[in-house]
C-alpha cells in the first residue's frame, strides 16, 4: 500500500537579502496511515520548514523542488482550492508556538468550529457539540464556558491544548505536531499522548511528531528521522535508532542526553554549532564536528543509503559506534 | 485577569471576574464619559485663554469708525460683551452662560451663537459624515488589497495613486472636479446646498438629504444629494489617500502573524481568512488612525466649503476669525473640541468592541 505521505527529494530555498538560501536538501520521508513518526534534530535544522512546506505555507518567494504526495495527490504546485481541501481535513498542523497561532480577537469557539463547518459541513449546533467534546478530550475544564472565552484568558499550557483541539477538529488523516507538548506538565502531556494514540488506533490517524525530546520519540513513535542542517542523516525504527545509532550525529545526540531518566531528556548541544543555511561545508555537513571524520568526508554530501532492516544512514565512514548507557 | 495553570484540578477555564451588576463595557463607557467631560472643561479654559492673548482689539474690529469716535458707544459695546471686567470674571460669566446653553451672540450675525451653530453644523456634518464613512470603507478595502498583493502590480498602482492623492492640493482637486463634472460633463451642480427652484425641507436634523427623505420630499432629497456629490468626492479622495498607506502597512504586519498562517492551515477559503482573521486584527490600527483622518477631513472642509459655496461651520469659523468675533470663535472652538472628544470616545469604544483583550481586562 502506498504511504499516506510520501516526500521525495524535497529541496527548499528561501529568499534572503543576501540572495537565495538553500534550507532543505534532498529530504525524503514517508508516513503510513495510522503511523506515528518522529522528526528530531537541533534547532534550525529545518524541521518546522518541512512542516510548512507540506501545508503550502512557505513565505512568498520560496523555491521548492522534489515531490510530496499526500494520499496520491501531488502537493507541490497545488492551486489554492486544492490546498484548501488538503489543509485542515487532510493534513492538520499544531504550530510550534500555539499562543501566536491563536487569533487574539476571535473566541475559542469560533476558532474551533469554523473549519469543522467548512470541511465536515456541520451546522452550528453540531459543530459546537463536537467542539465541547474536543475540549473535554484535551482536558480543558468547563468546555462550554471555554468556548466563549478568548485565548488571552488561558494559560500557556491550556492554549497549547486548545491548539491541539483545533488541529484535530476537522478529522485530519495526518497531524503534523511541531513540538506539541513542550509547555505541558507531565500528566497532561501523558493525557494528550494517550488521546493521539487512541485516535491512531480507532481512526487510523497518522502523526508526525517534530520534537526536541528523545523521550517522546522513544515513547510514542515507531519510526524516526534525524535531521541535520536541512538533511535527513539517519532513519529507522525508533528503538533501533536510539539504542544502536549508525550515524555519528545520532550517537552524539544520544550521548548528550542526560542519564537516569526514561522519558525526560532534551537534546543537549553537541560541541560546535551546526552550519548556518548557505554556509554548509562541502561534503558531509557534520564533518567539522564529527569525531570520526576522514578525508573522504569532505568531498560530497553522503547520500542516504540503506543500512540493514528498514534503516538508512547518510555517512560514508559508518564507524562502529558505542552509545553511552 | 486570572489565568489557570495546568494540573490545578477543579479550577474554571475562563476568567474575567466582573463586579456584580455592571457590565464591563458599561464601566468602560462611564469612565470614558467622565474623562470627556473633564476634557471639555479644559478646552473651554484653553480656548478662552487663547482668544484673549490673540493680538487685536475686538472693539476696533467690530465697530464702525464713526462709533469708535463716540466714547459712549465704545463703553456700551464693552459692557455688553463684558470686556470691561477682569479676565477670570469674563471666563466665569462665559462658563455660567454655557451651562445654560447660552453661547452669547455673534457680533457678526447678531444672532445667538447657538442658533448659528445649529444652522451651520448640520451642513458640515452632511458633508463630513458620508465622506468619512466612504473613506473608511474604500481606504480599508484598497489598503487591504494592496497588502494582500504586496509588491505586485495592484500594490504598485495603489502606491502611486495614494502618493498622487497626498500630493494634490485640495483646492486644485476641487477645481479639477468642478471642471470635469460640472463644466464638461454637466453631471453635478457647481455649488450650494440646493437648486434655487427648491426650498429647504422642514428642519429635523438640518441635513437636507435626511430631512427631505423624512418629509417624503424625494425630489428635494435627491437635489440635495446631487449638491453633496462633488464636495463629498473631494473630501473622500483626500481622506482615502491618507488612509491607504497606513492601512496597507498595518495589514501587512498582521499578514505575517502566525495566526494568519494558522487560519490558512485550517483550510479556510481565502476570503474567510481575509475577512474574518485579517480584517479583524487589522481594524485596530485602522481605528487608531481614523480619528486623525477625521480631524484632517474636518480641517479640509474649511477650504472645500468655500470653493463649493457650502454654508457650513468652516465658512462660519473663517468669517468669525477674521472679524475677531469672540463669542462665535469660542462657540466654534467648543464645537470642534466636542467633535474631537466624541471621536476619541468612539475610537475607544471601537477598540473595546474589536479587541477582547481591552474589553475584558
Ligand atoms: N522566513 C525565513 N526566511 C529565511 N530563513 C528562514 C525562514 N524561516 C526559517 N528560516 C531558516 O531556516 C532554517 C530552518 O528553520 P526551521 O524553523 O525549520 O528550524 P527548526 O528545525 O524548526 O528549529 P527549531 O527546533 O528551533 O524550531 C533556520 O536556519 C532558519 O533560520
Ligand atoms: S560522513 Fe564522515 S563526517 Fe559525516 S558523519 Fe560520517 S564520518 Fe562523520
Ligand atoms: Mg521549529
Amino acid at each position: 500500500m502506498a504511504p499516506l505521505l510520501d516526500v521525495d527529494s524535497l529541496a527548499v530555498t528561501l529568499p534572503s537579502p543576501r540572495g537565495p538560501l538553500p534550507i532543505l536538501h534532498d529530504v525524503s520521508l514517508t508516513v503510513d496511515e495510522g503511523e506515528l513518526v518522529g522528526i528530531a534534530g537541533e534547532s534550525g535544522c529545518g524541521k518546522s520548514l518541512t512542516a510548512q512546506t507540506l501545508l503550502g505555507l512557505l513565505p512568498p518567494g520560496a523555491a521548492v523542488t522534489g515531490s510530496a504526495r499526500y494520499a496520491g495527490t501531488e502537493l507541490l504546485g497545488l492551486d489554492p482550492r486544492g490546498w484548501q481541501r488538503v489543509r485542515g481535513a487532510g493534513i492538520a498542523m499544531v504550530f510550534q508556538d500555539p499562543s501566536a497561532a491563536l487569533h487574539p480577537m476571535l473566541s475559542v469557539g469560533r476558532q474551533l468550529t469554523e473549519h469543522m463547518r467548512v470541511h465536515l459541513r456541520m451546522d452550528r449546533r453540531a459543530a459546537v457539540r463536537r467542539a465541547v467534546e474536543l475540549l473535554d478530550q484535551v482536558r480543558i475544564p468547563d468546555p462550554e464556558r471555554a468556548l466563549r472565552a478568548y485565548p488571552h484568558q488561558f494559560s500557556g499550557g491550556m492554549r497549547q491544548r486548545v491548539a491541539i483541539a483545533i488541529a484535530l477538529a476537522a478529522r485530519p488523516r495526518l497531524l503534523i505536531a511541531d513540538e506539541p507538548t513542550t509547555a505541558l506538565d507531565v500528566t497532561v502531556q501523558a493525557g494528550i499522548l494517550a488521546l493521539l494514540e487512541r485516535l491512531r488506533a480507532e481512526t487510523g490517524l497518522a502523526v508526525a511528531f517534530i520534537t526536541h525530546d528523545l523521550g517522546v520519540l522513544s515513547a510514542l513513535t515507531t519510526r524516526g528521522y534525524i535531521f541535520y542542517a536541512g538533511r535527513v542523516v539517519e532513519t529507522g525504527p525508533t528503538g533501533a535508532l536510539l539504542t544502536a545509532p549508525t550515524h555519528p550525529y545520532t550517537a552524539a545526540l544520544l550521548g548528550a542526553r542526560p542519564h537516569g531518566t526514561q522519558t525526560g531528556g532534551t537534546l543537549r548541544p553537541i560541541p560546535g554549532a551546526p552550519p548556518a543555511p548557505g554556509e554548509a561545508p562541502p561534503g558531509c555537513p557534520f564533518h567539522p564536528r564529527c569525531g570520526y571524520a576522514e578525508p573522504s568526508c569532505g568531498t560530497a554530501p553522503p547520500p542516504l543509503t540503506p543500512a540493514g532492516a528498514d534503516r538508512s544512514v547518510a555517512c560514508v565512514v559508518r564507524p562502529h559506534l558505542e552509545v553511552a548507557a | 485577569m486570572t489565568t489557570v495553570h495546568d494540573g490545578e484540578p477543579g479550577t474554571v477555564a475562563t476568567t474575567a471576574s466582573r463586579p456584580r451588576g455592571a457590565h464591563p463595557l458599561l464601566i468602560f463607557l462611564a469612565k470614558r464619559v467622565a474623562v470627556t467631560a473633564g476634557l471639555l472643561l479644559g478646552v473651554t479654559v484653553v480656548t478662552f485663554g487663547l482668544v484673549n492673548v490673540v493680538p487685536g482689539d475686538p472693539v476696533t474690529a467690530n465697530l464702525s469708525d464713526q462709533a469708535l469716535n463716540d466714547p459712549a458707544a465704545v463703553a456700551a459695546f464693552r459692557e455688553k460683551w463684558g470686556l470691561d471686567q477682569p479676565l477670570w470674571a469674563q471666563y466665569l460669566h462665559y462658563l455660567g452662560n454655557l451651562l445654560h446653553g447660552d453661547l452669547g451672540h455673534s457680533q457678526q450675525t447678531g444672532r445667538a451663537v447657538l442658533d448659528d451653530l445649529l444652522h451651520y453644523v448640520p451642513a458640515t456634518l452632511e458633508l463630513a459624515l458620508p465622506s468619512m464613512v466612504l473613506a473608511l470603507l474604500i481606504g480599508t478595502g484598497i489598503g487591504m488589497l494592496a497588502a494582500v498583493r504586496n509588491g505586485r502590480l495592484t500594490d504598485q498602482l495603489v502606491r502611486v495613486g495614494a502618493l498622487l492623492g497626498l500630493s494634490t492640493p485640495p483646492f486644485w482637486l476641487s477645481l479639477v472636479v468642478l471642471y470635469v463634472f460640472f463644466y464638461q460633463l454637466g453631471l453635478a451642480p457647481s455649488g450650494g446646498r440646493l437648486s434655487t427652484d427648491f426650498s429647504p425641507p422642514p428642519t429635523v436634523t438640518g441635513m437636507y438629504t435626511v430631512d427631505g427623505a423624512l418629509a417624503g420630499q424625494w425630489d428635494v432629497a435627491w437635489d440635495a444629494a446631487q449638491h453633496l456629490s462633488l464636495p463629498v468626492l473631494v473630501l473622500t479622495s483626500l481622506t482615502v489617500a491618507m488612509l491607504v498607506r497606513f492601512v496597507r502597512s498595518a495589514m501587512l504586519e498582521v499578514l505575517q502573524q502566525d495566526y494568519i498562517r494558522a487560519a490558512y492551515a485550517k483550510g479556510l477559503p481565502t476570503r474567510v481568512v481575509l475577512r474574518r482573521h485579517l480584517l479583524r486584527a487589522g481594524l485596530v490600527p485602522v481605528v487608531t488612525v481614523s480619528g486623525l483622518a477625521f480631524a484632517s477631513l474636518l480641517s479640509g472642509t474649511v477650504l472645500v466649503e468655500s470653493i463649493f459655496g457650502w454654508p457650513g461651520v468652516g465658512q462660519y469659523a473663517y468669517r468669525s476669525a477674521t472679524a475677531l468675533d469672540l463669542p462665535a470663535i469660542l462657540g466654534v472652538s467648543l464645537f470642534v473640541a466636542l467633535v474631537y472628544t466624541l471621536v476619541n470616545l468612539t475610537v475607544d469604544l471601537l477598540y473595546g468592541l474589536i479587541d477582547p483583550r481591552i474589553r475584558l481586562s
